[in-house]
């Protein structure tokens, strides 16, 4: 028999919202929904479920972690869940939600510009696409000190108005 | 991941490029507390976890063929059987021969990387569209350092150009097509290397022009990486990523 109503599988839908809430163990105000790298939740072909997850760098230490954490609450739900890494679409910052860049900026860090649509090498010495606002004074007036922060997916800034220095989320 | 058995030009190829990644990081995080300043420290371990997640994808995938893993191909191959290209290996030198090598490895990459997102392999294709983003965060470090050193005070300029002169003639390793780079371009899995020359060299070009650096004649052609010979600081640079793992066999942290 063909149902005409779709069959609600209520082990995914839990799966997917105690996945949703797992925070990110290096920006604890974020969930991985806010991220945007939570990509899917389905079955397999044996029946189990499978959590699917992509990764924001290549070498990202917290990847390993937010496997670990989401295998942990999925295993509580269905012990036979398993948890995924998919690569293509490579993740974008493009993909961190209105929420999340709310937190992030409540939190300290300058939510991300948006992408490039392709990554393109530029030219030296170009200007940035958006100067980020200061998370703390909210004066546009700021400064890049360096690409690369203490974690992969920021980037150092100062602002020339209050003079504090803040993280970036930068654009991936 | 896909499911389907990994071909042996393939993996051997992807083993290739994870090697080049693989090295290249260990070579970079011997910075690490050494740097010319803390922004730079961070930079530069930056630089070398995002190669290391490269390599680690690369490593994997291309061990899948032969029931080898990231950790086996990392910690447990001797020098002979590392196929990375020789620059990858050469020991730092000076800052401005550390940026000078980056920033000539990280637009090869970009090229590479490039072509490779039409791979007809899909996991290949998949690791490359990741991995071209961070390289393009790795090309704008490097060329902003190299044109701040060779557009700089004399000193600085002079050292630079020193650099360039001491790697350039280990780029051409990265564009030469051996039986294997063929059969891999044939198959339409990666890019024949040869043809990701003329991209590379406008791009290099404009930079080094930006820096007021010279170009250097094409003459010596150091090769053989691919073929498993190494230059003789690469056995020490061995010994130290794997001598943890050697002696503690299935340590866990």
């Amino acid at each position: 028999m063909v149902s005409l109503q779709p069959v609600i599988d209520h082990t995914l839908t839990a799966l997917r919202d105690a996945a949703a809430a797992v925070p990110d163990p290096e920006i604890p105000v974020l969930t991985l929904a806010d991220l945007g790298i939570l990509r899917e939740v389905r079955r397999a072909p044996d029946g189990a479920p499978e959590i699917v997850l992509t990764p924001t760098y290549s070498g990202c230490p917290a990847t390993e972690a937010i496997r670990a954490d989401v295998l942990a609450v999925a295993s509580a739900i269905d012990p036979s869940a398993r948890v995924l890494l998919e690569l293509a679409p490579a993740w974008t910052t493009d993909w961190i939600t209105a929420e999340g860049r709310r937190k992030l900026t409540e939190y300290g860090i300058a939510p991300p510009a948006p992408t490039r649509e392709q990554p393109v090498l530029v030219q030296l010495g170009r200007p940035p696409v958006s100067a980020p606002s200061c998370p703390r004074c909210g004066s546009s007036n700021t400064e890049l000190i360096s690409q690369f922060g203490s974690t992969p997916c920021k980037a150092l800034r100062r602002c020339r108005s209050c003079a504090e220095p803040f993280d970036e989320f930068k654009a991936l | 991941m896909t499911g389907q058995l990994l071909d042996a030009d393939t993996a051997e190829y992807a083993i290739r490029l994870g090697d080049d990644a693989l090295i290249l990081s260990q070579r970079l995080s011997e910075w690490s507390a050494r740097s010319p300043e803390i922004e730079e420290d961070i930079a530069l371990m930056n630089i070398a976890l995002d190669l290391l997640g490269q390599a680690r994808t690369l490593l994997s995938y291309g061990g899948s063929a032969s029931g080898r893993s990231e950790d086996e191909l990392a910690y447990l191959r001797e020098e002979r059987q590392f196929t990375n290209v020789q620059m990858a290996e050469l020991d730092n030198g000076d800052f401005a021969t550390t940026m000078v090598r980056q920033l000539l490895f990280s637009v090869y990459q970009y090229q590479l990387y490039t072509a490779l997102r039409s791979s007809a392999d899909a996991e290949l294709a998949a690791i490359a569209g990741k991995a071209i983003k961070e390289v393009t965060y790795h090309v704008e470090h490097s060329a902003a350092w190299v044109c701040r050193l060779g557009d700089g005070t004399e000193l600085s300029h002079q050292r630079a150009q020193t650099a360039v002169d001491v790697v350039w003639p280990f780029t051409h390793e990265l564009f030469v097509d051996d039986e294997l780079a063929e059969r891999v371009a044939a198959a339409g899995t990666g890019p024949l290397p040869s043809s990701l020359r003329a991209g590379w060299l406008s791009t290099v070009d404009r930079l080094l022009g930006e820096a007021t650096l010279a170009r250097p004649e094409d003459n010596w052609r150091p090769g053989g990486g691919r073929r498993g010979l190494h230059t003789q600081g690469f056995g020490f640079l061995l010994a130290e990523l794997q001598h943890l793992h050697r002696s503690h066999q299935g340590a866990q942290w």
